[in-house]
């Protein structure tokens, strides 16, 4: 049933009467994605592209059924549209945007934590590309062409590096289940442990392609989860070889400011974790086929 | 976006850290000036500049005098300072800080940053100050003493308290460290800082608390509702390329290599980064376009990565996806044709709108060296590197 979206998740738009909300709405209809309304505070009662747009989530959740929102929020609105979103009752919410306050996240995070696990809200991103289920639907600004109907799953930070990684595998007749950007924001809904959790529980997906970057903690967390728990085979690219230690770069979370923090010693964790490193990003699509041929071997 | 060390120390104190008195010099003559008002005894001449490591490259002197303030000034001022942190570039001197001279009896280190394991605001603080944090996590990290604030509560004083008694503080100190706590708190939540750090947080001679020394780093995402903190923004302290992108809104951050990049996606950007290194080449940049860029932004983004002299090559890679290929085609025609190119242009496209964004390439008639894959686009830009001339 691939995981987080499929061709039955009803999907809502905050931000739809936007030129960029449309657009995407637009794209994801084409698709196939059941968009069965956007939220735009104040434009409640017009319509975009056939669907209702209401004043607040609630009200569209109440109308429509929405179960998850895609948010093209301005960044000094976008934590409030999650919280609104959370406590609406949608039980995933995709965040694009780009910008947004490392201190607005840690409210978003703790608000998050005031509902019991059956009806937190699952929060992906911000900053990231979104998800996608081929041939099923997608919630984000992916170019949706270039992901083939398949059986592995795609975990990464970066949107237009997961983009190279499924156009390899394209190319090599590798197909995705589901590709989900967690995003390069410090503070983010759902880290890469999260997101592997789902994927080990989906009968659909039979292996991960996860794709790290410097900064941050969340890929050793996954590694030891990997270690630990997961039975899938899981292969890894970790972006920022080169990279400066103590410069940001663009992505806000992409900052080596610890130890562990560089892709250097990410690679070093993963690998000790059993995890089949790509050594450069041009052979990620050709790692993983190499890794599943061995299997499909053993 | 960080800022000098006098103006950490004016927020601090706003917000109710004791500082050292103090004033601002621009000349020799007004540091001799500052330090007579400070009443002509001992003072400390510190550089202002963003970057630590100060003392060891010589832009701190404890001044006996005033005319020994106005003589160091004379030597600090317009100098570049070269320092562990501040990169081979270094930072120039512009402005001193004219301190009075306090009395240390004790050297200590109090550190705020954004813990992003809990995604909270933690503190870090350790009886042992003077030397970096991570020098000081080398040496006694059984010193460091580490505390999370819930975002729902905010610091609780007794966190403070335990915070003083954990460092060995004793009678008045620890109702001043409480102070001291709460005040940096308070400056880090309400302006939206990533970092603040007072090292050393000294105590006195007399057994005060004071800050010595103080550094504050902000979340640039959060300047749209900060605007008095981005008005401390020093553009002399400033990369010149980085200052050049930063004012056209392109996330760029200059590198010692001869490759220019212009890539769409930070991830993507960084990969393009580490494939050229593979290829034996050394990347002069890393550049974002962001998403939707337009013709022009790619025309803009060619023009800064042009102000690096060093650059020999430059190559486009775009996956794009919220980008249009077509676009961004137009631009790399639109900025060699503007800009009077002298280095070789290495174009690679995939994604949105690909066969539109090739078929310009190929139509313009410009001699724009294509790739179709990753590894294609990194060998090329390697290959095609213009020689160094004699």
């Amino acid at each position: 049933m691939a995981i987080i979206i499929d061709e039955t998740t009803p999907v809502i738009v905050q931000g739809m009467s936007g030129r960029i909300g449309r657009f995407h709405a637009q794209e994801m209809v084409d698709y196939g994605t059941q968009v069965v309304g956007g939220v735009t505070p104040g434009k409640g009662g017009t319509e975009v592209l056939g669907r209702p747009v209401f004043d607040t989530v609630r009200q569209a959740v109440e109308e429509t059924g929405a179960e998850a929102s895609l948010l093209f929020v301005p960044p000094p609105f976008a934590a409030d549209a999650m919280m609104e979103a959370a406590d609406a009752g949608i039980t995933t919410a995709v965040c694009v945007t780009d910008g947004i306050p490392a201190q607005d996240m840690m409210r978003v995070k703790r608000f998050l934590r005031r509902y019991p696990r059956a009806r937190k809200m699952r929060l992906i991103g911000p900053n990231c590309a979104g998800v996608i289920s081929p041939g099923r639907g997608f919630m984000g600004i992916m170019p949706p062409h270039i992901y083939k109907e398949g059986r592995v799953g795609i975990v990464g930070r970066s949107g237009t590096l997961g983009y190279e990684a499924a156009s390899q595998m394209q190319a090599l007749g590798l197909g995705v289940s589901t590709s989900v950007g967690i995003g390069g924001d410090p503070i983010n809904g759902s880290s890469f442990r999260d997101i592997l959790e789902l994927f080990e529980a989906d009968p659909e997906t039979d292996a991960v392609f996860m794709i790290g970057e410097i900064g941050g903690p969340q890929e050793a967390e996954a590694a030891a989860y990997v270690k630990e728990w997961m039975t899938k085979p899981v292969v890894a690219f970790v972006a920022g070889l080169s990279a400066p230690k103590g410069r940001q770069m663009g992505h806000a979370g992409a900052i080596v400011s610890a130890f562990g923090e560089s892709a250097q010693e990410k690679v070093v964790i993963l690998e000790d974790a059993g995890i089949t490193v790509a050594p450069n990003p041009s052979v990620m699509g050709e790692t993983m086929a190499r890794v599943l041929g061995h299997r499909a071997a053993a | 976006m960080d800022i000098h060390e006098h103006q950490a120390k004016e927020i601090l104190a706003r917000f109710g850290v004791p500082v050292p008195p103090g004033a601002l010099a621009w000349s020799p003559e007004q540091s001799e000036y500052r330090a007579r008002e400070l009443g002509g005894g001992p003072c400390v001449v510190k550089a202002q500049i963003h970057s630590g490591g100060r003392g060891e490259a010589g832009g701190v002197k404890v001044c006996k005098s005033p005319d020994e303030a106005r003589d160091f000034a004379a030597t600090l001022l317009g100098r570049t300072l070269v320092t562990r942190q501040s990169g081979d570039r270094g930072r120039s001197v512009h402005r001193l800080w004219v301190e009075a001279a306090t009395d240390i009896a004790q050297e200590m280190y109090l550190g705020f940053v954004l813990d992003r394991k809990s995604e909270r605001i933690m503190i870090v603080a350790s009886r042992h100050g003077g030397m970096e944090i991570e020098e000081l996590a080398e040496t006694d990290p059984d010193s460091l003493v580490r505390m999370v604030i819930d975002p729902a509560s905010g610091l609780v004083d007794y966190q403070a308290r335990e915070l003083a008694f954990a460092l060995g503080l004793k009678g008045p100190q620890v109702a001043q460290m409480v102070q001291v706590v709460r005040a940096c708190y308070r400056a880090y939540r309400d302006l939206d800082a990533t970092m603040v750090e007072i090292n050393p947080l000294v105590v006195t001679g007399e057994g005060d608390l004071i800050a010595l020394d103080a550094k504050m780093s902000f979340d640039t995402n959060a300047l749209f509702r900060r605007r008095e903190v981005a008005a401390l923004r020093d553009r002399a302290q400033e990369d010149p390329r980085e200052s050049y992108a930063y004012d056209h809104g392109l996330a760029y951050v200059g590198l010692d290599g001869d490759i220019g990049c212009i890539i769409n996606g930070a991830g993507l950007a960084m990969a393009t980064m580490d494939m050229i290194k593979i290829a034996g080449g050394a990347p002069a940049n890393f550049l974002d376009i962001g998403g939707g860029a337009s013709p022009e932004r790619v025309c803009q983004a060619f023009r800064t990565v042009l102000t690096d002299p060093k650059v020999r090559v430059i190559l486009v890679n775009i996956f794009a996806g919220i980008n249009r290929c077509d676009w961004v085609a137009e631009g790399v025609v639109q900025a060699y044709r503007t800009l009077d190119l002298k280095v070789p242009v290495v174009v690679r496209l995939s994604g949105t709108n690909v066969e539109e964004g090739r078929r310009i390439i190929r139509e313009s008639g410009l001699p724009l060296i294509t790739a179709d894959t990753l590894a294609e686009a990194a060998d090329r830009a390697v290959a095609a590197r213009e020689p160094v001339a004699a």
